[in-house]
């Protein structure tokens, strides 16, 4: 009942092996079904993302042994060869297996710490290996501990609360102002990638309505079709800047695009509503002295990457408190793992002892002549007694006591001792 | 009896105070749930040592604002109902942790002293004990509009300088701090002027006693007048933001003023309230 991991990560392979290792939901399906059917591991669960590549599985055998075997499958089944794979691979195995799932799942693996998606990413490819009947009852436990520390790392650190993107920390500092955006309307300057990113992240968001303005009509159009949004003409500030709550601008300019006399203007037509502003061109698209009118709050770059800084510090200091809460559950699922295993070796035990009381009584009783056949049935069911007696008792204290399970570490260490001569469980 | 109350309810307000900080800090809802679990519990302990206070005065069952202490006390208590009714309603637990140690010092401040020997008011009755309760009320809810405006402005000012700190993200979003400030002045607003009419109709009754050119009656009018032009402007896009809440800030100087200045120096007919 070991937990054998075989993958490859952001940190070990460059994208351009990621992207040759990684697996497609239908390619997930088969790589479970090939592993279970050629005897390579008994539970298996794929889970790949943009980042990562990773094989969970239990195998047959020592979880060391099946290792070469899950590479070699892996090189074959993505046609990687070996020697491209072989540097980042990494194998971690039982305890380290687990701790790294749980670290994957509280975001403290992933590239920008703490991030939320991970998380559904491994609900989803557990989903879809115990829709397919590919975990067992090891391969379920480890993911559903690996999701209840995903939800308790996100519910008690602010790992994953504060924004680490430019465009995030922008939409944050929005919703300080207005609360929730859902009833308020966005106006993007320009079509390119920053005004991409934070239209996105407006839309995600919930923004209510949204505006986009390009000098080229025909980008703008694309990118507001994409997000459902609204193109308005170029440049008829008088008609449009009363209208939005959100200006985000990013466009090449030399001098500034917004004006303090065109926003001024803006503010009188729109009563001073407040106004958020976000200029994320260089140079500068909005005069600095806007920041200045009353109700108008205006964020360069400059000042959003400054708090994406802070953010960024604040995640790393949560990061013990994170690693806490995961080492917890590594102990909970080992110490599950070992009543299992140990319950498992009992039942053995047992078995053993039925076997040797009856070797016992075929050579010893069996002698006695003068005992009658009920004598006879009377000794034997006074040693079956003895012998559920003998087991009981311990296997009743496992099932109680947390305590005892961890001090008991090598489960395999126990059955050598009295089952040299059986196989696993 | 009255001692056990006294301890419960500071417990109860104080743990309900280091669960709201600890919200504030880290923002896990269950904290923030047990802080409003805890303030709950404070409120109806809170209730209960009014009661004892109030019997502790004259042997009968009476509102408890016949001393400073006992207004005091109340004013603590309605001001955690007002808190707590507007957490429920806009579901915003941030501002407990500012509201809570003005609630945990009213309370403490008016029990630790014993009940004063002042003869009792010469008015009695519902209609009396409703001009009394209800106007404390009023000054509660403006005393939480006065501290919603308050965290208002500093929350504005950080953002205005982009310099965020930790708490920035904790506070509740500008636009809401005003609508809560907004919801708490209404409740003030819609008290004072019903308790203030049953006051007059008192007044009328015991006019052989009393004459109507009390200054309380000038500075509660006031007070009355700057919370409407508040609430009236408030609302407007023009004055929405930094200027309401100056507003705001200011308007409650002057129901200090009223409570504190022309109670014990100028009315001849208010002592607490």
């Amino acid at each position: 009942m070991e937990i054998v991991l075989v993958g490859l990560n952001h940190r070990t392979a460059p994208v351009e092996v990621r992207e040759r290792v990684s697996f497609t939901a239908e390619q997930a399906r088969r790589a479970s079904e090939e592993l279970r059917s050629k005897g390579i591991l008994e539970e298996t669960l794929v889970l790949s993302t943009c980042n990562r590549s990773e094989v969970y599985g239990v195998p047959p055998e020592a979880s060391r042994e099946c290792a070469p075997g899950l590479s070699s499958f892996l090189s074959e089944f993505h046609s990687v060869r070996m020697d491209v794979l072989g540097t980042s691979l990494y194998h971690h195995y039982d305890r380290e297996a687990v701790r790294h799932l749980f670290r994957v799942a509280a975001g403290l693996d992933s590239m920008m710490l703490g991030e939320a998606e991970i998380l559904g990413q491994v609900r989803e490819a557990y989903r879809v290996a115990h829709d397919q009947g590919a975990t067992g009852p090891v391969l379920n436990r480890l993911f559903q501990g690996a999701l209840e520390v995903g939800k308790r790392v996100r519910s008690e650190t602010e790992l994953g609360t504060r924004p680490m993107s430019v465009a995030s920390a922008g939409v944050k500092l929005a919703e300080r102002i207005f609360g929730k955006l859902a009833e308020r309307s966005g106006l993007v300057l320009g079509a390119g990638t920053i005004s991409e990113q934070v239209i996105a992240q407006l839309r995600d968001r919930g923004i209510a309505r949204l505006y986009v303005m390009n000098r080229s009509r025909e980008r703008a159009e694309g990118l507001a079709k994409q997000y459902s949004g609204d193109v308005l003409p170029w440049g008829d500030w008088k008609k449009v800047l009363p209208v939005p709550d959100v200006i985000v601008s990013s466009v090449s300019a030399e001098d500034a695009v917004l004006r303090r006399e065109i926003v001024e203007q803006a503010m009188e037509t729109r009563a001073n509503r407040a106004l958020f502003l976000m200029d994320l061109g260089l140079p500068r698209n909005i005069d600095p002295s806007v920041g200045k009118l009353y109700n108008v709050y205006l964020y360069n770059m400059d000042d959003l990457t400054e708090i994406v800084a802070q953010n960024r510090h604040a995640r790393e200091n949560e990061i013990p408190k994170a690693d806490a809460i995961v080492e917890e559950h590594v102990g909970k699922f080992l110490s599950w793992q070992a009543s299992v295993e140990l319950v498992g070796l009992l039942n053995e035990l047992r078995a053993k002892m039925r076997d040797e009381r009856v070797k016992f009584v075929h050579m010893r009783v069996d002698s006695m002549k003068h005992l009658t056949e009920t004598d006879r049935a009377f000794v034997e069911k006074l040693m079956d007694e003895m012998l559920e007696g003998l087991v009981l008792e311990p296997a009743q204290r496992l099932r109680g006591e947390k305590d005892l399970r961890r001090k008991i570490h090598n489960v395999e260490a126990l059955r050598d001792l009295f089952l040299p001569n059986r196989g696993k469980s | 009896m009255h001692f056990a109350l006294f301890i419960a309810t500071v417990v109860a307000y104080a743990l309900s105070l280091a669960l709201y900080l600890l919200f504030l800090s880290t923002g896990r809802v269950l904290t923030g749930r047990l802080g409003t679990l805890l303030l709950a519990v404070g409120l109806v302990t809170h209730y209960f040592a009014l009661l004892e206070r109030s019997r502790g005065l004259n042997g009968i069952h009476t509102v408890p604002y016949h001393d400073l202490y006992g207004a005091m006390s109340l004013f603590g208590w309605l001001l955690a109902l007002t808190y707590l009714g507007l957490e429920l309603y806009h579901r915003q637990r941030s501002v407990g942790a500012l509201v809570l140690p003005f609630i945990l010092v009213f309370f403490v401040a008016a029990h630790v002293a014993p009940p004063d020997k002042l003869s009792p008011p010469d008015a009695h009755g519902p209609l009396f004990a409703l001009h009394v309760t209800l106007n404390i009320l009023a000054y509660s809810a403006f005393a939480l509009a006065f501290v919603l405006s308050l965290i208002f402005l500093v929350e504005e000012s950080f953002l205005r300088s982009h310099k965020l700190g930790d708490v920035v993200w904790r506070l509740p979003p500008l636009e809401l701090l005003e609508r809560m400030s907004r919801s708490s002045v209404l409740i003030g607003l819609v008290s004072i002027t019903i308790g203030t009419s049953f006051g007059f109709l008192w007044v009328y009754r015991l006019s052989y006693k009393y004459s109507f050119y009390d200054p309380k009656y000038a500075i509660t009018l006031v007070v009355l007048i700057l919370y409407l032009i508040y609430f009236l402007l408030a609302r407007t896009a023009a004055w929405r933001g930094a200027r309401a809440s100056k507003l705001c800030v200011f308007n409650f100087l002057i129901v200090f003023l009223s409570f504190t200045v022309v109670n014990f120096y100028l009315s001849h007919s208010h002592r607490f309230f």
